[in-house]
This record gives structure tokens, sequence and C-alpha cells, in this order.
């Protein structure tokens, strides 16, 4: 079966800086792999390569089986791309409805369409839906998401990401700053992401969370692919070798 | 698969700070305190001003409501447009010149129609469309500056509000726009319904009864004109904020602009329209003035302008963004109106009502910060 992402040989340069060099990387469908590396590694670059926030200089990509050279982030999510960075792009005065549909509001047409009101029950009924098929649950959808906790919202970041139809899901570290159990709560998200389908990229430092999660793992470092691995296959002293580039396969 | 335990696992229940009756209670506080406050000042000026007047005077007359109501239209108008900016994290702090440059406009444009031979009713709107025409420009004008070059709200709405005082007084010559119709006082003075009192009395409906002497005295004007207006733009405004994807979007803008952008809300398209609405309700403002005074004024506007952020303020729309209602502001704007109407039937002396104003515009900050204290909501940086 063909990859949903396919990355071939992807160079991008900030003038003299090679902060991605000729790296080639596979996702397949409902596969959950780690990208790994130290800081400046070149992991957020590669990133935004992918969902159009920079343009690679060389190399191509294929999101399901079509070169995808998004222009904009709005681009790669309209093509299933969704990205979930640490600030989760949440509006934590709006409730969690409105939150899964922040700027896709589904409306009411009134006089021919002069005039369009907000369909809240619609909303509200889906979000219920989104949420219930996660089995996330939450006391209640009409109370503005400040009063959630950080693994509360960041379930509802996911369930925005599932309810438009995700193919890719890629997060960045999404279990810092949250306490243990709620860690584990996003993990399990991240294994039901996986059993619909969903394919997740994992950014991410905390060597315990691939090791819980992820399948494949690929580790860069100074903008190169060191390494790709199964996860079974290897283990965290290794990777730390490889992540302070003592170990590199392609050498 | 599932984890059978996972279900558990995932039960997110309320891990919000507010658990206590105590914090129940200050949040139940914090959201009605406004109407409370405006209640007990209604008591309070209910009980004292008939002692004050050896009990010649009441305070909750129709006539009294009706020029309360009368005296905060303007005052809500700037402040509806500014409660829509200030949701979404901006200030326009050019809309008290606003005003007066739509009040001049329309008064020209009244003069110059009806001078051309057009009917009375026409020319009224007329003057309406060049007091919106004139202000919405503006209006594109900041939003536009503030949307695509970044500029500071603050910066450019200062900047435009001088512009805008220039041309005003200009446009005017540096005095009151005189020569209307004598026609239009009717327009900004008369009232949907008539009452008048006692014997010989009853309701008019649209048309003010022709009585003189005794019984002009025990005549009541019930919602003049301009407040009706002003009540519509009301509910235009609540409906807008409410129930639309433009109102949503605004309060997504105020509470994080950042999740605005990446979710793909057209934020500058948003940005120009709030500015343009903010300066479109002055253009309102400025036009009633134009009406009820018969003629336009250059200066009318500007003293206003503090008014109006005070009671958009003290209704509880946050200066961070994010937050706050049309009704809020409405309430406000109330507040502010039966303060300044009952202190000087007091007979106190009209500055204190600049020191009681400021003391709540900030008892309401205060309040407002307490709340967010409590449910932990995160503030954006301090320094806007």
């Amino acid at each position: 079966m063909k990859p949903l992402l396919s990355i071939r040989r992807l160079t991008k340069r900030f003038g003299g800086l090679v902060a991605v060099r000729e790296v080639s990387w596979d996702v397949a469908r409902g596969e959950v792999v780690a990208l790994l590396g130290d800081n400046g590694a070149g992991k957020s670059t590669l990133i935004k390569c992918i969902t159009g926030v920079y343009h690679a200089d060389e190399g191509e990509i294929n999101f399901e089986g079509n070169p995808a050279q998004f222009t904009r982030p709005i681009d790669a999510r309209h093509h299933g791309i969704e990205t979930i960075y640490q600030d989760l792009a949440l509006a934590n005065n709006l409730d969690v409805s409105a939150n899964i549909f922040l700027g896709r509001e589904v409306k009411l047409r009134y006089l021919g369409g002069l005039i369009r009101t907000l369909d809240e029950g619609r909303m509200l009924r889906e979000s219920a839906q989104a949420l219930r098929s996660l089995e996330i649950h939450f006391p209640t959808l009409t109370q503005p998401i400040e009063s959630l906790s950080g693994g509360q919202r960041q379930a509802v970041a996911i369930a925005r990401a599932v309810y438009w139809d995700a193919k890719l899901v890629i997060m960045d570290e999404p279990t810092n700053n949250l306490g243990v159990p709620e860690q584990q709560r996003v993990l399990e998200l991240i294994r039901r992401l996986r059993d619909r389908g969903v394919s997740v990229i994992l950014i991410t430092h905390t060597l315990p969370d691939v090791f819980a999660v992820t399948d494949r793992l690929m580790v860069m470092h100074r903008g190169r692919k060191v390494t790709e691995k199964r996860t079974i296959e290897t283990s965290t002293p290794e990777l730390v070798q490889y992540m302070v580039g003592a170990l590199d396969d392609t050498r | 698969m599932v984890d059978p335990r996972s279900k558990a696992a995932l039960e997110m229940g309320t891990t919000s700070a507010v658990a206590g009756p105590t914090q129940r209670l200050v949040l139940f506080l914090s959201r009605v305190w406004a109407w409370a406050f405006l209640g007990l000042m209604l008591v309070f000026f209910v009980a004292t001003v008939p002692i004050a007047t050896n009990g010649s005077v009441a305070f909750l007359t129709i006539r009294n409501s009706q020029n309360i109501l009368v005296a905060i239209t303007p005052v809500l108008l700037l402040g509806l447009g500014q409660t829509f900016v200030i949701i979404g994290q901006g200030i326009d702090l050019s809309v008290g010149w606003v005003m007066s440059l739509a009040s001049v406009l329309s008064a020209l444009a009244i003069r110059a129609a009806f001078g051309a031979g057009l009917p009375l009713f026409v020319s009224v709107i007329i003057g309406l469309l060049a007091a919106l025409g004139g202000s919405g420009l503006v209006g594109l004008l900041n939003g536009l500056i503030i949307a695509k070059l970044k500029v500071p709200a603050f910066i450019v709405t200062l900047g435009s509000s001088f512009i805008v005082r220039g041309i005003a007084l200009l446009m005017s010559e540096n005095t009151t726009v005189i020569g209307l119709p004598p026609g239009i006082r009717d327009y900004g003075n008369n009232a949907l319904i008539y009452y008048v009192r006692g014997e010989g009395g009853g309701l008019y409906f649209l048309q003010r009864p022709e009585v003189s002497g005794d019984l002009l005295r025990r005549t009541d004007a019930i919602l003049p004109y301009p407040v009706v207006l002003t009540a519509v733009v009301v509910v235009m405004a609540a409906f807008l904020l409410r129930k639309t994807q433009f109102g949503r979007h605004t309060y997504a803008i105020g509470g994080s602009l950042d999740a605005a952008i990446r979710t793909g809300i057209p934020v500058d398209r948003r940005i120009v329209s709030l500015y343009t609405l903010s300066a479109s309700t002055a253009g309102v403002a400025g036009f009633l003035s134009t009406l009820r005074f018969a003629a336009g004024s250059a200066v009318i506007g500007d003293p206003l302008l503090l008014s109006s952020i005070a009671a958009v303020i003290i209704g509880g729309v946050s200066l961070f963004g994010g937050a706050g209602t049309v009704i809020g502001t409405v309430i406000g704007a109330l507040i502010i109106a039966v303060l300044t109407t009952g202190l000087v039937m007091l007979n106190v002396a009209a500055f204190w009502q600049f020191i009681v104003i400021g003391t709540v515009v900030i008892v309401a900050v205060l309040i407002d910060q307490s709340r967010d204290l409590l449910i932990g909501r995160d503030r954006p940086s301090r320094d806007v």
C-alpha cells in the first residue's frame, strides 16, 4: 500500500544554513511515528515544510499519492493535515463546540442567505458526536474552555482534527505541561486516532511517550535523518546516542 | 483496540478551579453586580430625590426616565461600536471626532438637499447616508491601516481622530452648521407616543397632541425617535455579536489572535469590519445630534469619547479582549446616565459625577480581574 505521506530528498536552507538536508521519509496510513531530535535538529522546519508554512528548496512531498507543495497552512488543513501546536490554537474564551467549529462555523440561512446566523444547535450536536466517537466525556460543552484542564484542551484540539477529517495529525510535544494522568489520557487518544486509521506524527523529547504509543520513529541530527527504526527494535540509551549525534546510520 | 480502563480514564470531570460555594458566589456577583448597582442607584435616587426637593420632584417619572434615555443615546451609540472593537482586542479613539464629522456632514447634506428642493424626508435620508458614508470611510481607513500595515490601533485611531477633527472643523468653518429646514427638529425630538395625564388627557401615537398651557405641562413624550433608532441599533448589535459568524470571530480574535489566524479566520477582513462598524455607530450618533439640535456641530462628539469607553468598561467588556456583551454596555451607559441625572437632581455639584464614575470604572475592572483570577483565566501580556 502506498504511504500516506512520502517525502523525497527534501532540503530547506535559510541563507547559508541548511536546516533540513535531503531528508526522505514515509508515513503509512494509521501509523503513529515519532520525530525525534535535539533542539535545532530540524524537526520543526521539516514539519513546517510539510504543512505549507515554509517552502522546501529541493525535493518533493507527496500526500495521498499526489504532489503536495502547500503554499499556506490552511491548504494543508483542507487536504487533511492538521497540526496541533503546543498552544493548541484554541480560543480559551469560547466553548468546546465553538472551538471545534472555529473558522468553519455552520450557518443557518434566512431570506435567501441575506441573513445568516450561527447554527449553534447543529454545531453542539456534532461536537458532542465527535467527542463521543473518541470516548471523550465532558460534563458540559457550553462552558468557555478556559475552565478546562490542559489535557482536556488537548482533547478538544484532537477532536477538532478528527471531526474535520484529518488524515494526518502532527502533534508538537502534546504531553508537555500535563500531569501524569492527563499524559496517559492524551496517549490513549493518540492510540484511538490510530485505530481510526489516522496517521500521527509525534514530535517529542519525552522518550517514554515514544515507547508507549509509536510504531516507528525517525531521528534527526543537524538537519539530517540519522536513523529510522521500528520502535520495538530500539531502546532509550540507543535513541539518546542518535539524538546527540554519537550514532549515525548514514555514516 | 480501546483499553477497557480508558473509558474511565477519559471521563474528564471538572478540573476547573471553580469549586467552592464562596467562589461560585463571587463568580455570580461578578456577573450581576452592574445590574445590582444600577438597581440600588435607582432605589437610592427614588428615595432621596423627593427628600432633597421637599417632595416636589420624583425621580422615576415618565418624563425623567425619557430624559435619561435621550441623554444616553450618543454615549451608548459610541459605546456599541467600541464594544465590538474592544472585544476584538482593539481600541477606537477616533469615535468622538467621527461623531462630530458625521454631525457636520449630515447637517451640510440636509441643508443642501433641502435647498435643492428635495422633500424634507428625503433630505433627512440623504443626511443619514452622508453621516454613515463619511464615518464609514474613516473607519474603513482605520481598519485597513491597523490590519494591513500592522500599526497599533491606539496610534492609528489617535492619529485619525486628529485628522477627522481638522476635517470636521474645516468643513463646519469652525462654527455650528445652521440654516437647516425647521421641520428637522421634529425628527430629532418627537416621540412615538404622547401621554397627557389627568383630565382631558389620553394617549397619542405618532402625533404630538395639539395642546397648550396646563395640558402641555401634563404631556409626556414616550420613546422619542432618537431612542427608538438607538434601540434598533442595540438590537442589531446584539444580534450581530451573539448570533452571527462575525460576532463569533470577533470573540475569537480578541480571545486568541493566534488561534484565529491558524484556524483560517479572515482576521484582516474582520478587523477592517470592526473599525468600520465602530465608526458607523458614531456616525449614527452624529446624525441624531444634528436632528436633535437642528444643527451640525464639530465639537459635539469629543467630550463623549471617554464616557463611552467608561460605559463599555463598566458594562464588563474586557480591555484585554475576548469578553463582553451588548447588554452590558447598555447597562454601563444607563449607570452613567442615572448617576449624572440623579446627582444633578440631588443638587450635588456636577463635578462629583466625574469622581463617582471614575471610581465605578476602576471598581468594575477590579471585579473583572478578581473573577479572572478565580477561574484562572490566562491573561494576555499586559503591555498592549
